[in-house]
């Protein structure tokens, strides 16, 4: 399945937030949203899950919906979204309850997910008895369960410490190779953007405009083997974005 | 800058005396404004009163005129038992602060989910809250009389409103204190209204409801005795107002310990309710 995004415009009350971005998520394909804060690439990825209507512009799905799939569109949210009256398998399970879905095959499901994971050994705990990163684990768990069809990801490791970024930036790889998911991912931390990136969309600071886009052609799985290239590639993408983020640094804000 | 200026001017002069030189501890600083938990201190203080109070009326330096002894208050007490009026004064107010309180509680969850859940009901009924929640309630029995007849009517009726409003805020607040995140991550995922505002809206904002709860207990324990001062054969505000009508003032203190024990089993069952909903929160 695909994700179109059709000349999006947005605004919020005067000012204009996004302007004109088109941009395409195919299958099986991680693309990436860097932008100085304040660009609107929150808004942008809530807009491409229908939690937000645009001023202008189109939000389209093409391709027929993967089997199975609960909820095509799956959210990660950079402050993890758990309940924290619901343990980890509690979670989980809030997301399949609506879907009509038979007890046995459920906890089926959880299980598989948890162990997907390596959460099953922490499925009756609750999310303050977890650290940030196995918090994201448990969201990543609980996208998971749905069977996804693209992952809109905000900021997903944001929250997190570096090196615990750095472990669940191996998950995700590891996560990748094996099931494909496609994935559209909001970062302002490049270096996520050029490990995790099949192609890297730049925009500008308010309102925001498709700046530059890097497509890189290697595979995900050798990448943290060949850091130096990357870091190149991020030096890159860094000149693109330091004279954006420079004035962007300098601007009173008055939309949150 | 103003401290570097007047500390740079004379730096050594003040401590030129007691200047040190060698390795020494650094200065401890921290520490105080927090506190510990001092388990018996409560009862201590309570006994030591209740002691110094006896020893007063038994030397005859407190009048009994003026304030009877605990021993004569304890006395009037287990007279009330014996006879066995405790039960029936005690079990007409139950019935009434329970009644009341748990109808007032429902409505007041009920109208305050829809003043936090839709906004017609917020532009519609909260200006009626704001308006009739200052109102003193026992203010209004005489017009509850009326309407409810003056038995248990009118008083289930004082309590049940006296208990509705601060429970409908305590809602709406805690519906509106729910992180919309959540409720965004609920939507993302498909989830209908109703499993949003079950399983996300509810419990979310059950802590708000249950310090609601803290405050609308007390609320209609006032309520209570009031209204059955006001018209009430039996109850412990009925036996304290004809123990302060006779000047039997050893039953007006046993009436007045009893209403205190019954704000203490209140607040000591609302604090087990709370830790079991919100266990999470530990």
């Amino acid at each position: 399945m695909q994700l179109i995004l059709q000349n999006i415009t947005h605004r919020y009350g005067g000012s204009t937030v996004l302007d004109d971005i088109s941009l395409t998520v195919d299958d099986g394909e991680i693309v990436c949203i860097v932008g100085p804060s304040g660009c609107g690439k929150s808004t942008l990825l809530r807009i491409a899950g229908g939690l937000e209507k645009p001023g202008g512009g189109k939000a389209l799905l093409s391709g027929p919906t993967p089997e199975g799939s609960l909820n095509p569109l799956t959210y990660i949210f950079q402050d993890f979204a758990l309940l924290p009256w619901r343990t980890v398998e509690g979670n989980v399970s809030l997301v399949l309850e609506d879907h009509g879905i038979a007890r046995s095959e459920r906890t089926g499901i959880i299980a598989d997910v948890l162990a997907r994971t390596n959460l099953s050994d922490f499925a009756k705990a609750l999310p303050r008895q977890l650290s940030g990163g196995m918090k994201q684990r448990v969201a990543i768990a609980r996208a998971l369960a749905v069977k996804p069809a693209i992952m809109l990801m905000d900021e997903p490791l944001s929250a997190l410490d570096s090196q615990t970024r750095e472990l669940l930036m191996d998950d995700l790889v590891a996560l990748w190779t094996r099931e494909r998911f496609s994935a559209c991912y909001v970062t302002h931390n490049l270096n996520e953007a050029v490990r995790l990136g099949r192609r890297i969309i730049v925009l500008s600071r308010r309102p925001g405009r498709i700046r530059d886009i890097v497509e890189i052609d290697m595979p995900l799985a050798e990448r943290v083997e060949r850091l130096p290239e990357l870091e190149s590639l991020q030096r890159r993408v860094w000149e693109i974005m330091r004279e954006e983020a420079r004035e962007a640094d300098r601007e009173i804000t008055d939309v949150a | 800058m103003s401290h570097d200026a007047t500390a740079g001017d004379r730096p050594h002069t003040d401590t030129a005396g007691t200047q040190q030189t060698g390795m020494r501890d650094v200065p401890f600083r921290g520490g105080g404004f927090v506190h510990r938990p001092l388990g018996p201190v409560a009862p201590i203080v309570f006994l030591v009163i209740l002691a110094i109070w006896e020893l007063g009326s038994r030397s005859g330096f407190i009048s009994p005129i003026a304030l009877p002894a605990p021993s004569a208050a304890f006395a009037a007490l287990v007279d009330l038992f014996q006879t066995g009026m405790l039960w029936k004064h005690l079990g007409a107010s139950l019935y009434r602060l329970l009644l009341g309180w748990s109808l007032g509680s429902l409505l007041g969850i009920a109208v305050g989910l829809a003043v936090g859940l839709f906004s017609l009901a917020r532009a519609g009924l909260l200006p009626l809250v704001s308006a009739l929640f200052p109102v003193p309630k026992i203010a209004l029995l005489p017009l509850f009389i009326i309407w409810f007849g003056i038995g248990e009517g009118s008083k289930v009726a004082t309590i049940l409103f006296g208990t509705f409003f601060p429970t409908v805020i305590a809602t709406y607040a805690g519906v509106d204190n729910v992180d919309r995140n959540l409720i965004r991550m609920g939507q993302s995922f498909g989830l209908s209204w109703l499993s949003i505002v079950r399983k996300i809206i509810v419990p979310g904002a059950m802590p708000a409801i249950l310090s609601g709860f803290r405050i609308s207990a007390s609320i209609a324990i006032v309520l209570l005795v009031a209204a059955e001062m006001i018209g009430a054969e039996f109850g412990v505000g009925a036996y304290i107002l004809m123990a302060g009508a006779l000047f039997a003032l050893d039953q007006l203190i046993a009436g007045v310990a009893l209403l205190s024990l019954l704000g203490l089993c209140i607040a000591w069952a609302i604090g087990k309710l709370e830790k079991r909903l919100l266990a999470w929160r530990m």
